[in-house]
């Protein structure tokens, strides 16, 4: 089926082409990296986790968040998602291939990444972090592709291939809680140290991956003649109104914990990261922005998608809207949830971090390599229903 | 055939770059290195064509038990004591990398990562 | 082939597998819990217990020796605040030994053992009101070698590990500098090599390897030299002050536990169950 993709009018080569540019340049930053050291990123023994972490901790909720496709179709048997599913499988494959580049751009010794599989040490939550999110790359590559394949021979997918459509579900919320307990479980960190990690990274992927999904699905419309119809978007924004207020309920739970217990420890990270942090007569804000913006961009976005005239009669406002939530909660989740973890430090220090440009044009050009294989494997989804309709 | 130009011109390209080793290199073979030996010492931790084939696994070896179970116990070596150490034992006799270690690794065109943080003998 | 037949073969081939997979689970399940039976109080040394309390978590079949050694140290603070210049000796002491690199910049920083205030070391215990000396001094804090340590959890390749005597180490051969270790340290104890740091030691120790760029390392208690019998730098850099005591906490008659029973000692950030080896007069 890859012939498909190797034809594609002028903008899809454009838009390839572009992407192109980026990966690029990030491939030669990479080199400049990998020769240096991590040196070249603005992480320090302070704040040791940057963007490249964050990107990774983001997108393992953006792959989570097709299975709220899966999910209500294959169990509910909730028919307009039918069109649909496989983009949700395919946004998984890429997400989690930029998963993976993060990691291996993050490592410091990435020669020796097979380690982790040459000495399997099962309590660390890393090592069962590597065990599901190749898992649910492999199942979203398995049911994708035969699903696909049978739909373009137009026969019934084999019954073999729901096995695996069924284990990808519980995959799908389990890699994002075992990504959360990466941070829940270590102590002296207080705010991660909070059992709503899990669910709130849950409600916020449901929320950020079908917004991703939907955006994904308008510009498909215009540029593709690929209609998801009517039901299935309207189906898909109710799902991100509900995950979107449960994530911002949950965050709402860390502020009353903190500020009501009044505990230092579970202040400071909140503090930092909205309202900015004194410390010895030093404010430090630079994240500030940035939450501010979360929110702002949450009200934005869930106004346009809770509006019956934006959400049910405008697709350009629809989309704006879905795009506000999913930045929105890349803000929380993509930039403060790391980065604040690691203010203050345990020893009572306020490092900031900043990021460097050739961390930047890497972390870009991981993001670009994420949307090359994402617009690839649509424009194959995409021909394959062009052909069966034909 | 159709295309015949192209696929003939495209073969002799792959060709080429198969066989680049083999051209890049041609009359740079040399001789069979011979790592400079220590004078006074004869022996060493074990007989001459083991130490040669498996002197890596032995230095992990060595690394392993030192540092994860805690057996430091020494080795004799014509009556004196050694750790079980790269920098303590092995170049406390042989004691130039250059003319020792690089001889072979050179030629062998290995590199391995062990002076990234070990430290050489001064020569 | 017959349908039935197939579909016998099928449903049997799938079920073995499970059955393996699943017989491996339960195995390391039943392992795990015949260990754990963790207290929270866990206290130090052969008589209360100290290793059995350790969580089976960390898979070290050594910490059930009762026998076996288990490295501490006292660090007795008042000293330290009436010989300023003792500290620094600490730190270069262990700078010399093993070969740490000095950088200009703060951001690519690596640090063993290092002076700092006492806010610092103790978050977790403020006091608006707090006492001049403690107030204008500093005291030196390193890798507390935690009986229970989160680092050796999280790190997803065993890189990072608890020796038999209680000494919490680092396999540079092993690590990825994934640096999980780090964010999982409660103490703030660990350092990465962000670039090469060879150019960057000042003065080589010939018989101490340095490290490489994309690895993790702390203070090792001086593995080496304690193995041997031998005092850590720091604490021979102390001299006769006996600012700082080394010994077997597992031993009674050991000089440490003496110390240990005649002076009042805290610990930094002892609720986190940690059980750290490192203990402070002050």
């Amino acid at each position: 089926m890859f012939e498909k993709a190797l034809k594609g009018n002028k903008y899809y080569w454009m838009w390839l082409a572009f992407l192109g540019f980026f990966i690029a340049v990030a491939c030669v930053c990479y080199l400049r990296q990998y020769f240096y050291g991590l040196g070249l990123t603005g992480m320090s023994r302070d704040v040791s986790w940057g963007l490249y972490i964050s990107q990774f901790t983001f997108l393992v909720g953006v792959a989570a968040g097709g299975v709220m496709l899966v999910l209500p179709y294959y169990i509910h048997n909730f028919k307009a998602f039918g069109k649909i599913t496989i983009l949700g499988e395919f946004l998984a494959i890429s997400a989690l291939l930029m998963c993976l580049m993060f990691i291996m751009a993050d490592l410091g010794q990435p020669l020796r990444g097979l380690n982790v599989l040459f000495h399997p040490t099962p309590h660390s939550m890393l090592f069962w972090d590597m065990c599901v999110l190749w898992g649910y790359l492999l199942l979203n590559i398995i049911c994708g592709w035969v699903i696909l394949t049978a739909e373009r021979k137009q026969v019934a997918p084999p019954k073999w291939i729901y096995f695996f459509v069924y284990i990808s579900i519980p995959f799908a919320f389990s890699i994002h809680t075992v990504t959360a307990m990466l941070y829940c479980g270590l102590p002296g960190r207080h705010f991660w140290l909070s059992a709503i990690i899990a669910p709130r990274f849950l409600a916020s992927a449901f929320a950020a991956g079908p917004a991703l999904i939907v955006v994904m699905a308008m510009i498909l419309k215009r540029v593709a003649n690929f209609d998801a119809g009517k039901e299935a978007i309207q189906k898909m924004v109710t799902i991100i109104i509900y995950a979107a207020i449960a994530n911002m309920f949950f965050v709402g739970l860390e502020f009353f914990v903190g500020f009501y217990s009044n505990i230092p420890g579970h202040m400071h990270t909140l503090q930092y990261l909205f309202f900015g942090l004194e410390h010895h007569g030093h404010v430090y804000n630079n994240l500030v922005p940035f939450m501010w913006a979360f929110i702002l961009l949450f009200f934005v976005g869930m106004a346009l998608i809770c509006y019956p005239k934006t959400r049910k009669e405008s697709d350009f406002w629809l989309a704006m809207g879905c795009l506000a939530i999913f930045v929105s909660f890349w803000l929380d989740k993509g930039i403060g949830f790391v980065l604040g973890g690691f203010v203050p430090t345990p020893v009572d220090e306020i490092v900031e971090y900043y990021p460097t440009l050739n961390e930047l044009f890497i972390t870009i050009g991981i993001w670009a390599t994420g949307f090359f294989i994402l617009t690839v494997l649509y424009k194959i989804a995409i021909s394959v229903e062009h052909e069966v309709e034909a | 055939m159709y295309d015949s130009g192209k696929i003939i011109t495209g073969l002799i390209i792959f060709v080429l770059l198969v066989t680049i080793p083999v051209w890049y290199n041609r009359g740079t073979a040399s001789n069979v290195p011979e790592p400079e030996l220590p004078k006074d010492v004869k022996t060493c931790v074990l007989p001459k064509a083991e130490i040669t084939a498996k002197h890596m696994q032995l230095l992990n070896q060595w690394r392993d038990e030192v540092i994860r179970t805690g057996d430091r116990s020494t080795l004799e070596i014509e009556g004196k004591q050694y750790p079980k150490s790269l920098m303590l034992a092995c170049m406390k006799c042989h004691t130039s990398k250059v003319k020792f270690c690089d001889k072979c690794h050179d030629y062998a065109s290995v590199k391995p990562y062990c002076w990234d943080c070990h430290l050489a003998p001064v020569e | 082939m017959d349908k039935n037949r197939r579909n016998f073969l099928k449903v049997a081939g799938i079920s073995t597998l499970a059955g393996l997979g699943g017989t491996a689970v339960v195995d390391r399940l039943v392992a795990g819990v015949n260990v754990a039976h963790a207290s929270t109080e866990g206290g130090h040394g052969a008589e209360q217990g100290g290793h059995e309390a350790a969580p089976a978590a960390h898979g070290h079949a050594a910490a059930a020796d009762p026998n076996a050694n288990r490295y501490g140290l006292v660090i007795d603070v008042k000293k330290f605040y009436e010989d300023p210049s003792l500290g620094e000796k600490c730190v270069q002491a262990c700078i010399k030994t093993h070969n740490i690199p000095e950088f200009d910049e703060k951001k690519d920083e690596i640090k063993w053992i290092w002076m700092t205030n006492y806010e610092n070391a103790f978050p977790e215990n403020p006091n608006k009101y707090r006492d001049e000396e403690t107030e204008s001094n500093q005291l030196p804090i390193m890798c507390n070698h935690c009986d229970n340590p989160p680092c050796v959890r999280a790190c997803p390749t065993k890189a990072t590990f608890r020796n038999e005597d209680g000494l919490v180490l680092m396999d540079y051969h092993r690590c990825i500098g994934c640096r999980f270790c780090m964010a999982a340290c409660p103490y703030g104890s660990r350092s990465f090599n962000w670039r090469d740091p060879r150019p960057f030691v000042k003065e080589l120790n010939r018989d101490f390897p340095t490290r490489m760029r994309g690895v993790v390392e702390k203070c090792t208690f001086c593995a080496e030299l304690v193995e041997k019998g031998q005092l850590p730098a720091c604490v021979e850099a102390c001299g006769e002050s006996k600012a700082m005591v080394f010994g077997n906490l597992n031993d009674p008659n050991s000089e440490i536990r003496k110390v240990l029973k005649e002076n009042h000692t805290i610990q930094r950030n002892p609720s986190l169950g940690t059980l750290p080896s490192v203990f402070y007069i002050v």
